[in-house]
Order: C-alpha cells, then sequence, then structure tokens
C-alpha cells in the first residue's frame, strides 16, 4: 500500500486544492527533537524510548548532518555498536524537502522513496522540521472535515434558497383515510431533499401528519399549508368546520371525540394535537363554527432540538 | 441489523425485503403513539394493518412493519409500502412475541 494513498496528479478538485495549497511548512512538525553528532547511540536509543519516536536528526549549529533511525539502532545493538558516536553510523545520504514546497512533493517523495520520515531544511539550509507521513494525513484530514462542513453549508444554504418562499398546499377530504399522509410526506421530502436536520424534519412530520389526520378525522375538509423559508416551516391547517367547542379540552392529552370507526384504525386516542404542540416551537390554535385554523411553526436552525 | 435478518425469525415478507439497517423496535397499535415515539430505524411491531400504518412509518423513519396476529396485509398497504421502500411481514405469532424475539435479534 502507498505510504499515502492519495493520487497527487488526478484526485478529486476538494484535495488537489488542498495538497497544493498546504505548504510542507504547515504540516511538519516543527520543533522536532534533535541531537548532535558526538552523542552515542545509546543516548540515541533512551531518546526514542523516551519521546516515543522513531528518527532523530543530527544536528550542529542548526546545520542537518544526517539521521539516526529506529533501523539503525537495531543494527547497532546487532552488531555491538551501540555505545559508538552517532556520527560514525548515522544516515548520511538523505532525501531532504523544503519548508515552502507544496505537500503534494511529500506525498509523491513517501511513495518514491521508502523512509518515514523527511527532515525539512528552510531556504538557509538549516534543519526546521520533520515530516512523517501521519503527520500529512493528520493534517489532511483536519483540513478536510473543515472543508466538507463548508461545502456541506453551502449546499444547505443554496437548497434553502430553492425553497424560500415557497408555499405548497394540499387539499384534504373528509373521512379520506386513503390518502392521509400525502401532505406529510410530500413536505418530508422536500425537507429531506434540502438536508434539514433529521430532528427536526422529524418534528415537522409529526406536527404536519397529526394536522393532517385531524382534518380527514374531524372535519368536513380542509387544507394543509407548508410554507417554506430558510428561517422556518409554518405549517397551517385550515377546515371547513365544524369547529371544535372547547380548545382548551382539545390540546389536553388523551381527550378525543373520535368515532369508535376511528379509533380501531388506530388514531383518535386524543395524542393528535398535544403532540403537535410538543413538536412546534410556535403554536396557534383559533376555532369557530365556520372552521379551524391551526399554525405550528417550527424553526430549522437551531442547536437544541426537543 | 438489517431489515433482512427478520426473515430469519420465519415471518412471511409481503414486500420485497430491503438492506436497509435497524437498530431500534418499537411495539403499538396507537399510531399517534408510534408516530410520537417509535424511534428512527426502527422496525414497528402492531396489528394495524392498514395503508395509514405506512404513512405513520415512512414518516417517523421507521423500515419494516411486523404485523402480528396473522393479519391480512390489503394490497394497497403493500403497494404504499413497496414505493416508500418500508418492509412488511406477517406473522401468527402476538405482538408480545415477536418482541421478544426482535428484541433478541437486536442484542
Amino acid at each position: 500500500m502507498k505510504a499515502i494513498p492519495i493520487n497527487t496528479y488526478n484526485s478529486p478538485n476538494v484535495i488537489s486544492d488542498l495538497i497544493f495549497q498546504l505548504k510542507v511548512k504547515d504540516v511538519m512538525n516543527s520543533s522536532p527533537i534533535s541531537i548532535g553528532p558526538d552523542a552515542t547511540l545509546r543516548q540515541v536509543q533512551y531518546l526514542m524510548k523516551e519521546q516515543k519516536i522513531t528518527g532523530v536528526p543530527i544536528v550542529q549549529n542548526g546545520h542537518l548532518l544526517g539521521i539516526v533511525s529506529v533501523d539503525d539502532i537495531i543494527t547497532a545493538l546487532d552488531y555491538g555498536t551501540i555505545e559508538e558516536k552517532v556520527y560514525q553510523h548515522m544516515t548520511r545520504n538523505l532525501i531532504l524537502l523544503q519548508d515552502d514546497m507544496p505537500v503534494s512533493f511529500a506525498i509523491s517523495y513517501f511513495d518514491k522513496f521508502k523512509f518515514h520520515r523527511f527532515p525539512v531544511l528552510n531556504k538557509q539550509k538549516e534543519l526546521v522540521g520533520m515530516v512523517t507521513s501521519r503527520d500529512i494525513t493528520g493534517k489532511l484530514l483536519v483540513e478536510l472535515n473543515k472543508t466538507l462542513e463548508s461545502l456541506e453549508q453551502q449546499n444547505i444554504d443554496t437548497n434553502l434558497k430553492s425553497t424560500i418562499n415557497r408555499v405548497q398546499s394540499f387539499s384534504i377530504k373528509q373521512k379520506d383515510f386513503e390518502s392521509a399522509g400525502y401532505a406529510s410526506t410530500q413536505i418530508k421530502k422536500l425537507l429531506k431533499s434540502s438536508g434539514i436536520n433529521p430532528k427536526i424534519i422529524r418534528r415537522v412530520s409529526v406536527a404536519c401528519y397529526e394536522l393532517e389526520m385531524n382534518i380527514v378525522v374531524h372535519s368536513f375538509g380542509g387544507e394543509i399549508i407548508a410554507e417554506f423559508s430558510p428561517e422556518a416551516v409554518e405549517i397551517t391547517a385550515k377546515d371547513y368546520g365544524p369547529g371544535i367547542k372547547d380548545t382548551a379540552l382539545a390540546l389536553q392529552k388523551d381527550w378525543s371525540t373520535a368515532d369508535e370507526w376511528t379509533r380501531s384504525l388506530g388514531f383518535g386516542a386524543g395524542m393528535g394535537l398535544p403532540n403537535v404542540q410538543n413538536a412546534s416551537d410556535e403554536f396557534h390554535i383559533s376555532s369557530s363554527e365556520k372552521g379551524t385554523e391551526v399554525i405550528s411553526k417550527i424553526y430549522l436552525n437551531q442547536e437544541v432540538t426537543k | 441489523m438489517k431489515v433482512t435478518d427478520i426473515s430469519r425469525l420465519g415471518y412471511k415478507a409481503e414486500t420485497p425485503v430491503t438492506e436497509n439497517n435497524v437498530i431500534a423496535a418499537y411495539t403499538g397499535d396507537l399510531l399517534s403513539d408510534v408516530m410520537g415515539n417509535a424511534p428512527d430505524d426502527s422496525v414497528l411491531i402492531t396489528i394495524q394493518a392498514h395503508k395509514n400504518t405506512v404513512a405513520v412509518a415512512t414518516l417517523a423513519g421507521i423500515q419494516a412493519i411486523v404485523i402480528c396476529n396473522g393479519r391480512a396485509v390489503p394490497d394497497d398497504m403493500k403497494e404504499a409500502a413497496e414505493k416508500e421502500r418500508v418492509t412488511i411481514f406477517t406473522t401468527k405469532e402476538n405482538q408480545f412475541e415477536v418482541s421478544v424475539k426482535i428484541s433478541q435479534l437486536l442484542k
């Protein structure tokens, strides 16, 4: 497998942009632990263990002389040279990166050369950092997260714009259990395609469906009107009568005037309006013999969901 | 688990069985209660064999319905379920027996 499984020449645009824009200095460890050439390999071994690192650059006066890796330490233990000085055994033939190279360079270096880390030099040829494949993948993930988040946000914004001020209305017939739920399902689909938070969609669905069922079960017929704005969905349920005698009572849990048949279908248990009220951020009801109007408003952008 | 796992209980699939994920279950015949309380991605265990159950399922995010006590599923219910990709199973067992078995599956 590649050290960094990213294709540097034909990745998706988001990735290509990132690996060209990010510089080696953005991803490198800029305070690498180094040691002088006169230290012993044993000291390097302890340093590695202490700092939990697998490669140590050998530096004199800011200039890089070589690297000692875990492999070098194992070899030294094998050959009994662990107490000798590092300059006798360090790897001198180094592949270097420059701090203002794009990350794409580093990625292709990891693929081309089988090293686990590269030293990074500045223009003055001083050691300014070390880069491992882990540094790169870690930083890339962080940047990708940011990019995806802003893409998602853009997506929601554009989708919402297309539904701004959009009003949909559905006519609901009396006792039409057959098509009950149609309006709610359509509204739910619209919200889903706009990328709204599922918890909020669920609340809109509950409110809308209960209102729709109420028109079917209790009224002479009516309509469901859904009004979308970037801030909220407002569901208005209007019917043509006969009206609710006591709206306070109707809002009480378990209060029901539904007939036996409606109850046998699993409705009419006096939970409808309380369910709507629970799901709504704003709720209004008014009723007369000429009809009932219920308005349920649910905000789309809220951190706290009910 | 997936909806297909419910087939292992020997219940009859009345509609094409989806590969959708199921992470919870809810038992109830009162659809307003189901609507308000059934969790997302759940299986509904009920005796309500009519089209409105599918509407509730779709709105509440229910992936599968197990119709108990050998109740027959009308064609318009099957059609609606197929359209909304909700899987319907039927069984002679009652809601309690089915709930116990599904709870085992969910463990």
